[in-house]
């Protein structure tokens, strides 16, 4: 079974993706656990794929023993198996969580729900493991569709701002075909490797440049890179918390991912890709800055995240934008270091919503009254994010600034200490009101053990604990997983 | 197991059991009296080894790539750690008193934020490289937030908020310095005489500097950087006492040593300019928070100005860089702490027994509580700099350190600063001691019915009789028990006599 990890990764998910509506009409709390069930397994086959390419280097798995560059090819190396163990890990703690969105769904959709999810979750492990340029194409659309879908199910507010993302989406993915086309067109090749070793003989051409700039605007649409964000803040403050959760988590990364993999590893950031590399630094700046300040304009919350989502996502972009090995670590480090922490903020903000309606930020004041577990790990979360040690988020900061400052790239270290600032404007704003303001209206319950139910706080402390752990472990994960899942510059 | 990371755990532990034990007062005490004493057996042990030995290492654990998390306790680091630690056993008695008599709310979250940041100082002190210093002065930044914010009042709240713009923009600062210094030189060790490279320039070094006393200055009060610390008041007294005049401005000014000292060395401060800047910052900032001192009628923001004002001493001591200086500043920081936590008791212990805040409420105090006074005109006297008293054997030090340097015009700021300490305390030794009660104060409400001369409950004088007692041995005899003088001395000697030739700029 081991040799076939690779598929197997997306496989089981996809496989189950079509089960659970079925098993789910014979009996819902069992399409539920195998919705769990699916996720779990996948997570630890990616964390036995990631120690076996730790100890034997990268994993090329051909789909039915056709070689590349004619069939289709997996590639398993440190930075795909630890991308799946992120998704995965995710995807499990979510899938518990999701209980409570489940039950406000009509009668009998709860599976479809599940089926979704698991489609969701199939489509980014895809993504993740893909060794072909086309491939990953099919994959980003199996993901969307799927996150379309369950975006629209948190009301008319939602579906409108689905419809909204859905033609985004797909502008950014039509991009990203026209690009790969175009190399196809020049090359003949979709595999990744494959077209590595013809980039040198098309790397000065103009359709080079072309392919380049579509794939890369794509990516950034999905990403949600300033100025191509505006999708993203209706389409997660709508939408149920498990569905926001996860794709404020993982989603995106993924899109970064993707981003990282084609312009460090196929197009080895020469010629153009070069060029564009530059230009990105730039507009990470902007939108570091313009997401923190958009943040700290925010009412709702949930908006409040996405805006920072979007500035944090400039601090993902700037790590890839310097080519020495410090920010790079920054930026790999941010993208697993940033899902944790925003997951855990946006299922916190879910249980706050769940269990008082409370969605602006004066609606937190007196929130550690009633919810103190939800609040504390709301606050440690918040603490990472900002990038205060010893939380996780300090230990991307660390290296994201030492990469620039290693580069005497000053606008970005004044970037990164201005938005950490405005960062901790806007959420020492909630965490004041949180512990320290009366609560705004009657009705405050008496502080219980398990504030709401075991099944969404669980996932939220997990989450926290993995700010806190991540935080703590930092030198080990980067020794051993980061260090070696960056491409030779 | 390594002692200078046992030391850290201890009280980090204990923050977690106060957690665990919740509402039950006297196991929660006991887990602080436990951590406290554990503490500081350990830092004073420590003291025959760093004597003979110069450090005491623990095993570097991994914290970002190229610097571990390394303790390293060196003469300077033990200092501090020793006065922090047994000073917190001593608070810890007085902050039973004072808690239980103010009936305040929330007192498990109080004393286990106290614990963290007993933690956090203690990683100060022993931390053998830049990364290592930061995540503990950042850690300390948080854990003190949620003691100055302890009454939920509306003033706590917004000094709570003054005090985090303050510190965390001083964090970002110092994050750059300290990546910029990790740049410069791999590794970011503090070594005695320095370990920055001279050949990086003043155009490098010099920014650099700027960041570095921004990010220590914030927490050391250097004017303008001070603003928090008055608007820290609001905090109870035992967390002013042992943080607003021990462990958090203490590590400001115990950053700037290190940064001086340590990172730069003297001669490469002197010569990129910084020891021009600090030393105006230092003399701007004693004479100005002194003057301030004399108008503010709350008492407790009289002793803040006064804290501003003592702080820059040591401040200015690095700036002097002789031997002598530097060994005045760090025994000061010493001296100061003994002296200043001693007012704070004597305040907290009025605020609690009289209900009285006013330096004008204080008429014929002393009638009514002879010891508290007494303790208050010891520390007062002590800061004024009056020999026999520890403040006076810092003050000289540093003086002797000026002349030594060349600048006599330092020690005319020390003996003027002296004489404004006198201006703003013995007008309130004068009421307290020669002047009849005034019974018609305003202000002095239920607390002091049927109790009129009632001294402060014993958990709250006998720490105050303590640190009053410990003035005066100190000044004394510098060396007794824990060899104070001769780890600053000893410390001076190794930073000036490794950074080339010794004294003379």
């Amino acid at each position: 079974m081991t040799s076939h990890l690779p598929i197997l990764i997306v496989v089981i998910p996809l496989v189950a993706a079509i089960m659970t509506p079925l098993v789910a009409r014979m009996n819902v709390r069992a399409a539920q656990v195998l919705d769990t069930g699916v996720c779990l397994t996948v997570f630890l086959c990616a964390t036995t794929a990631l120690l076996r390419v730790l100890d034997t280097g990268p994993w090329h798995y051909e789909l039915g023993g056709w070689a590349p560059p004619w069939g289709i090819e997996y590639v398993i190396d440190p930075l795909s198996a630890g991308m799946a163990m992120l998704v995965s890990f995710v995807a499990t703690l979510v899938s518990i969580y999701a209980d409570a969105q489940r039950r406000q769904l009509p009668e009998g959709r709860s599976g479809l729900f599940d089926s979704l999810f698991l489609l969701l979750v199939a489509g980014l492990l895809g993504i993740v493991v893909a060794g072909d340029m086309f491939n990953l194409y099919v994959f980003l659309e199996v993901a969307s569709l799927a996150a379309y879908g369950l975006l629209s199910t948190g009301g008319t507010r939602a579906v409108v701002a689905t419809f909204r993302y859905l033609l985004l989406g797909t502008i950014a993915a039509s991009f990203y075909l026209l690009g790969v086309g175009y190399l196809y067109a020049m090359t003949g090749t979709l595999n990744m490797a494959d077209l590595t070793t013809h980039v040198p003989t098309i790397v000065g051409t103009a359709p080079f440049g072309v392919a380049v700039t579509f794939i890369v605007l794509g990516l950034a649409i999905k990403m949600a890179v300033f100025p191509l964000h505006a999708w993203q803040p209706d389409a997660y403050a709508y939408a149920p918390a498990a569905v926001t959760g996860f794709m404020a988590a993982v989603m995106s990364k993924v899109s970064a991912y993707a981003l990282f993999r084609i312009l460090y590893f196929v197009l080895r950031a020469e010629g153009a890709a070069a060029q564009i590399i530059s230009v990105m630094g730039w507009v990470a700046i902007a939108g570091a800055v313009a997401g923190s300040v958009m943040a700290l304009a925010q009412t709702d919350v949930r908006r409040m995240l996405a805006y920072s989502s979007v500035s944090q996502m400039g601090f993902i972009l700037f790590g890839f934008s310097l080519l020495n090995p410090d920010a790079l670590t920054g930026a790999l480090l941010h993208i697993v270091n940033h899902a944790v922490m925003k997951g855990c903020l946006f299922l916190a903000v879910g249980v706050i919503v769940w269990r008082t309606r409370a969605v602006t930020v004066n609606g937190f004041s007196g929130m550690s009254q009633r919810l103190p577990w939800t609040s504390a790990v709301f606050t440690l979360a918040a603490l990472s994010m900002i990038g205060l040690p010893p939380t996780a988020g300090f230990f991307s900061k660390w290296y994201l600034l030492r990469g620039a400052v290693d580069a005497s790239a000053w606008a970005f270290v004044a970037t990164l200490v201005f938005s950490s600032l405005l960062s901790a404007v806007y959420f020492f704003r909630l965490i004041e009101r949180m512990y320290f303001f009366t609560p705004s209206d009657e009705g405050v319950r008496r502080a219980r053990l398990f504030e709401v139910p075991i099944g969404m706080l669980g996932p939220v402390v997990t989450l926290g604990a993995a700010v806190l752990l991540l935080g703590l472990l930092s030198h080990p994960i980067v020794v051993t997983v980061v260090r070696a899942a960056l491409p030779e510059l | 197991m390594d002692r200078p990371l046992l030391v850290i755990l201890v009280s980090l532990v204990a923050a977690v059991l106060i957690r665990l034990v919740g509402n039950r007062p006297v196991l929660r005490e006991t887990c602080t009296f436990v951590a406290a004493v554990t503490k500081f057996g350990l830092v004073v042990s420590m003291v025959p080894v760093v004597l003979q030995d110069g450090v005491v290492e623990s095993v570097p654990i991994g914290l970002v790539i190229g610097s571990p998390l390394h303790f390293r306790v060196d003469a300077l680091g033990l200092l501090f750690a020793l006065v922090a630690s047994g000073l917190w056993l001593v608070t810890s008695v007085y902050s039973v008193g004072y808690m239980r008599a103010d009936n305040s709310p929330n007192q498990t979250g109080y004393f286990a934020s106290f614990a963290v940041c007993l933690s956090a100082t203690m990683g100060i002190a022993f931390a053998g490289n830049l990364p290592t210093f930061f995540v503990f002065y950042e850690i300390l930044t948080l854990a003190t937030y949620p003691l100055v914010v302890h009454n939920r009042t509306e003033a706590a709240v917004a000094g709570g908020r003054k005090y985090l713009v303050y510190t965390l923009l001083a964090g970002q600062a110092l994050l750059v310095a300290v990546i910029w210094s990790s740049v410069l030189a791999p590794g970011a060790e503090f070594r005695a005489g320095g370990f920055l490279p001279a050949d990086a320039g003043t155009a490098v070094l010099l920014p650099l500097f700027l960041f570095f006393i921004i990010g220590v200055g914030v927490k050391a009060a250097i004017m303008p950087l001070h603003g928090w610390l008055p608007a820290a008041m609001v905090a109870p007294t035992p967390v002013s006492a042992l943080l607003h005049a021990v462990a958090v401005v203490k590590a400001g000014v115990f950053g700037v040593l290190r940064v001086v000292g340590y990172v730069f060395g003297v001669d490469l401060f002197r010569t990129i300019g910084g020891a021009g800047l600090l030393a105006v910052a230092a003399v701007v900032t004693i004479l100005v928070a002194s003057i301030r001192a004399l108008g503010e009628t709350n008492l407790k923001r009289r002793l803040a100005y006064s804290t501003i004002g003592q702080l820059s001493y040591v401040v200015l001591g690095a700036a002097i860089g002789s031997v002598a200086a530097l060994a005045g500043a760090m025994f000061y920081l010493v001296a100061h702490a003994f002296m200043k936590i001693t007012l704070f008791f004597a305040a907290g212990a009025i605020h609690i027994e009289k209900h009285r805040n006013k330096v004008s409420e204080l008429r014929g105090m002393a009638q009514e509580m002879p010891v508290t006074m007494a303790a208050f005109a010891v520390g007062a006297s002590g800061l004024a700099g009056i020999p026999l008293f520890v403040g006076f054997i810092g003050k000289w030090n540093l003086g002797l350190g000026a002349l030594d340097a060349g600048y006599p015009l330092f020690v005319f700021v020390l003996v003027t600063s002296g004489l404004l300490n006198v201006m703003y305390f013995y007008p309130i030794l004068y009421d307290g001691f020669f002047r009849p009660p005034d019974h018609n104060n305003g202000n002095a409400g239920a607390g002091r019915v049927g109790r009129l001369s009632r001294e402060a409950r014993w958990t709250m004088s006998m720490p105050l009789a303590v640190t009053a007692i410990v003035t005066i041995l100190l000044g004394l005899a510098p060396d007794l028990g824990f060899q104070f003088y001769q780890l600053a001395w000893s410390a001076a000697t190794t930073v000036v006599s490794a950074g080339g030739e010794p004294g003379l700029p």
